[in-house]
């Protein structure tokens, strides 16, 4: 029996109020389903910090997932800015965050070391002044990637 | 420990009285940073922070935090008291800084798990 799941989440730049909506629905499409308690930690760490990124710097997105037996995988598709050094992103205390959003607590430079350090593999593309698709994925039935 | 005994203890006010403070407390974080609570929390610990708006609810949710306290007697907005309510997350706040309420939750017994 193929035991996969799949939906997806619209995303809407500048929605602080429902932002982490569409993580913390993940994350209960998680746990009914009976997945590991720490898996659905890192899940949850990564799908909010990915969301957060589209709500900050973009225009709208989608976040996309499948899950099957032996993993997550979740793609982040958004209209946006664009990231011009992918590499400069990745490092942690970088962020181009606008001071509104420093003083809410978010742009802290932390969102993608986060979403590396709680995902199994990640893949980041991004065009400047068209948009980013993040993808990352999480095996099921991996030991202890980290205890994020 | 209980969050309930912890209120208790350090006088604090409770901004959502809707909600049960019968929940167990694991341990405590205090950061302003959302990124920092998301990666370094875990399950049941209580949250300082200064931050009012209601993003905070949802990082305490995704996270299984017992609850938020808000220090120098910070007025959570009206609708983070909402949402918080709706996903079942106590904020309570107290007239402390920051230093002397962690503090005193170290004290309790409170430690950083």
């Amino acid at each position: 029996m193929n035991n996969s799941e799949e939906g997806f989440f619209f995303l809407t730049g500048k929605d602080f109020t429902n932002a982490g909506v569409a993580s913390s629905n993940l994350k209960g499409v998680l746990e009914r389903r009976g997945v590991r308690q720490d898996i659905v930690r890192r899940t949850a760490i990564a799908a909010f910090e990915a969301e957060m990124n589209v709500i900050i710097y973009a225009v709208a997105g989608t976040m996309k997932y499948r899950i099957t037996d032996t993993e997550i995988s979740v793609t982040i598709q958004d209209m946006g800015q664009g990231i011009p050094n992918i590499e400069l992103a990745m490092t942690e205390g970088y962020s181009t965050a606008p001071d509104y959003i420093r003083e809410m607590g978010f742009g802290s430079g932390m969102g993608l070391p986060n979403i590396k350090k709680s995902t199994d593999s990640l893949l980041v593309n991004s065009v400047v002044g068209e948009g980013t698709t993040l993808e990352f994925l999480i095996r099921l039935k991996s030991g202890d990637k980290e205890q994020a | 420990m209980n969050l309930q005994e912890i209120v208790n203890s350090l006088a604090l006010e409770v901004k959502t009285p809707e909600l049960d403070l019968n929940r167990e407390v694991t341990g405590g974080y205090v950061s302003d940073l959302l990124s920092d609570v998301m990666g370094n929390t875990y399950q049941g610990n209580v949250w300082v922070t200064l931050q009012i708006h209601l993003n905070i609810v949802a990082v305490a949710s995704l996270k299984g935090l017992s609850g938020i306290i808000l220090v120098n007697d910070r007025k959570p907005d009206g609708d983070t008291m909402k949402k918080a309510v709706a996903e079942d997350i106590p904020i309570m706040t107290s007239p402390l800084p920051t230093f002397e309420l962690v503090g005193r939750l170290y004290a309790l017994g409170l430690r950083c798990r």
